[in-house]
């Protein structure tokens, strides 16, 4: 195989950092469970890589009172073993589980599932609910965080520039009372990139639902909250059906396609009942 | 560049380039050719190796990102050249048929037996998940790693 690519290869983040200031054209490789599948097949080429998987300071993750801080370079098997993130992001360790299968999850990481931005990530659904919040840094500007919902401006773009990475995630811990959901639907349960996915954190108060954040995979360029679903669930009754005006607002919020793995009415009909699954789900 | 790392206990030292996948390393550099070559997508796991513990794909592996790691291939699970618990009940099971895929069935279960978790069969069926065997003969391939398992566990205690 030619491979002509030059290699930069550092264990810190500063040395990362000044290697995105004085290069131009440098593709930042983590894991590799995407970049290596492209390179292999040969969709993609870079003049240079920057190997960060040797960078120990962004792996790990935090206790931050109301949050959880994750490292960037942090694995799903990290996230799926994490006492932490068992107990308050069950969430984002189920997420973490259906991601491809052990040897995947030993080397894909949060960050790069965020930066990789295909609206078939499994963990953005899970961010997008649990307001995450993506701590950025750049030699010559320093730090920089933004929010889960300001971080991507269309398919597969993201707010970072040239010279930047992430370096942390951060997300918010359950509340006592809430409870979180993670659905994905796929050809498989393991090694499937997923059909339909459905993330949700929501409160009940007397019955009825208090507070509510949704969101849907695979179903629109750019994985997002449905805000408007949202606002139609809360005060919705245990024991009753779905709100009348649901079916419009998850067509409102969400534009799925047919592609190879599956049909855009599918994915509707899918998106519509994990939501009656949960409101079943949620009265146990 | 020159890159080293200890493959089945001993020390290898390759010139290659730093994006030459792990997988072609060993196949090519070291003659390492138990490790096989399925998709070349990280879907399949008949590539797989355990680096530094964890089970991988090698495919999805440069070479630049096992500098000073420790790698276990199938060629490493024979003692003395007498096949390891987990060799010997995959032949006592026939748990091969065609055989692409048993080196990496191998080296997932290995990686299962070594994390110690209690080997039932969805445990074993998801240690396996990401190791497709085009034969399909899964019933037989978690038969042996449960037995395996199950002696392992004896033999420890």
């Amino acid at each position: 195989m030619t491979d002509p690519a030059k290699v930069y290869s550092v264990q810190t983040v500063d040395a990362a950092l000044n290697i995105l200031d004085g290069e131009k054209d440098v593709r930042i490789l983590a894991g590799g469970t995407d970049l290596m599948v492209l390179l292999n097949a040969r969709q993609f080429r870079a003049p240079a890589f920057l190997d960060i998987w040797k960078v120990n300071e962004l792996r790990g993750i935090r206790d931050e009172g109301a949050w959880l801080r994750i490292g960037a370079l942090t694995s799903f098997s990290e996230i799926i073993n994490s006492r932490l993130t068992r107990t308050w992001t069950p969430l984002l360790v189920e997420a973490a589980l259906t991601i491809g299968a052990v040897q995947i999850q030993n080397r894909g990481t949060l960050g790069g599932n965020l930066v990789n931005g295909s609206p078939a990530g499994d963990s953005l659904p899970v961010l997008a609910v649990l307001d995450a919040e993506i701590d950025i840094a750049s030699q010559s500007r320093g730090t920089r965080t933004v929010g889960y919902q300001d971080f991507y401006t269309a398919y597969r773009r993201t707010v970072l520039e040239a010279d930047e990475i992430v370096t942390s995630i951060k997300v918010r811990k359950l509340e006592p009372g809430e409870k979180g959901f993670f659905y994905k639907v796929g050809t498989r349960r393991a090694q499937a990139i997923s059909k339909v996915m459905m993330a949700a954190r929501l409160a009940m108060n007397n019955g009825s639902i208090d507070s509510c954040a949704i969101s849907y995979g695979s179903m629109t360029p750019v994985v997002r909250r449905a805000g408007r679903v949202e606002a139609a669930l809360r005060g919705w009754v245990s024991g009753s059906a779905l709100p009348e005006s649901i079916q419009n607002l998850l067509e409102g919020e969400l534009s799925p396609i047919d592609d190879i793995r599956s049909t855009a009415r599918y994915r509707m009909r899918v998106a519509r009942n994990l939501l009656a699954r949960m409101l079943r789900e949620v009265e146990r | 560049m020159k890159f080293s790392f200890v493959v089945n206990g001993s020390v290898s030292e390759v010139e290659v380039m730093p994006m030459k996948r792990l997988l072609d390393v060993l196949r090519e550099d070291l003659c390492l050719t138990g490790t096989k070559e399925g998709c070349g997508e990280g879907e399949c796991g008949a590539c797989s190796v355990i680096v530094d513990s964890k089970v991988v794909n090698s495919c999805l592996i440069p070479v630049c990102q096992v500098e000073g790691s420790s790698i276990l291939t199938v060629e490493g699970l024979a003692r003395d050249g007498k096949p390891d618990l987990l060799q010997r009940a995959f032949l006592e099971f026939g748990a091969a048929q065609c055989g692409i895929c048993t080196p990496g069935m191998l080296m997932a279960a290995r990686s299962f037996l070594d994390s110690a978790s209690e080997p039932t069969r969805d445990n074993v069926r998801i240690a396996i998940a990401g190791n497709l065997c085009r034969c399909t003969g899964y019933i037989k391939i978690v038969d042996a790693i449960q037995q395996a398992a199950g002696m392992e566990g004896t033999s420890h205690e």
